[in-house]
């Protein structure tokens, strides 16, 4: 009875295990079963068309494209400067007292739903770059500085991680040696954790590209390429999130697909390349 | 002026620059969470878990109908993304330690927890909204239990790995079979951790929004059929801010802060557990 049993459980854990790597696997089979007619009618004209016209049957991603690239260019520029600040202020600057508070209340705020930063977006933020710009204020900018609003504080939560691999009696030596704070920091932390730091970065970044509600409420969702930053765009999954549940035709619903495939793809190698080439999992929640 | 006076300018000033940006990045932070809490206790009332939602212009609509829909859709989704989650995560740590394929699917998903999860909004409405015809509750459900799987999957598989060795050969010593070791040591030992990744990928589901836009969809008034459409905090947050009408927008914020308060206390109790076992040790 016993040794049934006991085959029974490991088999059931052996087959939910593999399960996952069919799911995966099945997620992309879909996907990409669904672009197949979007596929087949645009070729590679759908990422270099720059017309996205539904009711002309005429899909061109190549504006969500440019807003996801921008967008994420611009939250990437913003929030990696405050993000190195912020972990250095953890990690050699702030007292003692200092640290668990700020470090747990920091990590505590990257777990509030990026439905709420979009929904202060649109009601604190918009109506700034508005005064301060002029037009809308729903624009390119907008989605930048929330989206780097957004992913602050679980930048600053990793690399101050990364940060703190370094082992303490490196940084005693430093100091015994009469460093200052920035002489350890730039000699020794950042060239420890280099690896670490670089990593936290591109992952952040790979959240960013895919981020979604955080945007949604800011940034318009008009397909139309403009250097202007202060003018409405869309991104990739702010396209899906608007048109998703009214796509009327097939196509429609193919091209959409195709632009879900390719941010999957996108997302999928940024965080690869994150995850196993910077940093070798030691951190899991 | 020497050599020392510049390093210590240097280090003052660029000490001054990362206090700074952490004084900026807590002021937008902060900024956020006293507007979460202004705006939500200010639209904090009675009516707001009484009431469903109302046409704009009518002062008395609630969330009745999103709270009671998104305890559908988290409740569910938990009910199964966490014992499969669990089970895959015993897989892992007790039957293929180091093996390549346990490296492999540990690597998914540790890249599954960051993909984009209107990704797998997109893949549930290939596979469930469309083949049915329309939105449901149970579409969202299977959306919010796929985005919770990998998670529950590798705090399971770490905290499990934690439990030392010496208690199971024990177990084993004693004629116990390998899931009774699992089960009934293994397991034990490992509780505190466990529950904290469960909490933790509940509280990650609770706050999505993208996967469920397009699977369990919105609907205004209670539904408890999950063959539905159903309204979810999430979703109704969003719709409801972005409408024009004020009172819809209020309660909008209420939904916020409701949602944004579970989701804290989640991620506070899952962290107790795991300092608590700390210091038992």
């Amino acid at each position: 009875m016993n040794i049934f049993i006991d085959k029974f459980f490991a088999n059931t854990t052996r087959f939910i295990a593999f399960g996952i790597l069919l799911l995966v696997a099945w997620i992309f089979t879909v996907l990409f079963e669904h672009s197949l007619e979007s596929i087949k009618a645009f070729g590679f004209l759908f990422i270099t068309e720059d017309k996205w016209a539904p009711n002309l049957e005429k899909f061109g991603a190549l504006p969500a494209i440019y807003g996801s690239v921008i967008s994420t260019f611009l939250a990437m520029i913003l929030a990696v400067p405050l993000a190195i600040g912020v972990a250095i202020f953890l990690s050699e600057i702030a007292h003692a007292k200092l640290k668990a508070p700020v470090g747990v209340s920091i990590e505590l705020l990257a777990a509030i739903p990026s439905v709420v930063y979009g929904m202060w977006g649109l009601f604190y933020f918009v109506p700034i770059i508005r005064d301060i710009f002029g037009g809308v204020g729903i624009s390119m900018l907008s989605a930048g500085i929330v989206l780097s609003v957004m992913i602050l504080p679980f930048m600053a939560a990793i690399t101050r991680d990364a940060m703190n691999t370094t082992p303490d009696i490196l940084k005693e030596s430093a100091y015994a040696l009469g460093g200052t704070k920035w002489d350890v920091v730039k000699d020794i932390i950042i060239p420890y954790a280099k690896a670490g730091i670089i990593g936290s970065f591109i992952l952040a970044l790979g959240r960013a590209i895919g981020e979604t509600m955080a945007v949604t409420f800011v940034m318009g969702n008009v397909h139309k390429i403009s250097i202007d930053l202060t003018q409405p765009a869309t991104s990739i999954p702010v396209t899906l999130a608007n048109e998703f549940a009214e796509a009327d035709s097939a196509l429609y619903y193919s091209s959409l697909f195709e632009l879900s495939l390719l941010l999957l793809v996108v997302s999928f190698t940024i965080i690869s390349v994150a995850k196993f080439y910077f940093l070798r999992r030691k951190r899991v929640i | 002026m020497t050599h020392t006076q510049k390093r210590i300018i240097i280090n003052d000033i660029v000490m001054a620059l990362s206090t700074l940006s952490a004084l900026i990045g807590m002021g937008f932070l902060f900024w956020i969470l006293s507007v979460l809490i202004i705006n939500g206790i200010d639209a904090l009332s009675m009516s707001i878990f009484l009431n469903e939602g109302a046409p704009p212009g009518n002062s008395d609509g609630g969330l009745k109908h999103a709270l009671i829909g998104q305890l559908y859709l988290v409740g569910y989704a938990s009910f199964f993304g966490i014992p499969l989650g669990v089970l895959a995560g015993t897989y892992l740590s007790e039957y293929s330690q180091k093996s390549k394929v346990a490296e492999i699917i540990r690597d998914i998903s540790d890249i599954m927890m960051s993909a984009p999860s209107i990704v797998i909004g997109a893949f549930v409405y290939a596979v469930v909204v469309a083949p049915f015809g329309h939105f449901s509750g149970w579409a969202g459900t299977i959306a919010l239990s796929i985005i919770m799987l990998p998670i529950i999957l590798r705090t399971t598989d770490d905290m499990l790995q934690l439990v030392p060795s010496t208690l199971r050969e024990a177990a084993f010593a004693l004629g116990a079979p390998k899931y009774k070791v699992i089960v009934q040591v293994v397991y034990r030992g490992a509780k505190a951790g466990i529950l904290t990744g469960i909490l933790l990928g509940v509280a990650r589901v609770a706050g999505e929004t993208a996967p469920l836009l397009f699977t369990s969809f919105n609907d205004n008034f209670l539904n408890t059929d999950m063959s539905q459409p159903m309204a979810s905090l999430t979703v109704t947050m969003y719709n409801y801010a972005t409408s024009p009408y004020e009172d819809w927008q209020k309660l909008g914020w209420a939904a916020a802060f409701i949602l944004s308060m579970f989701i804290l206390t989640l991620n506070i109790l899952g962290r107790v557990f795991l300092l608590k076992k700390r210091g038992k040790r």
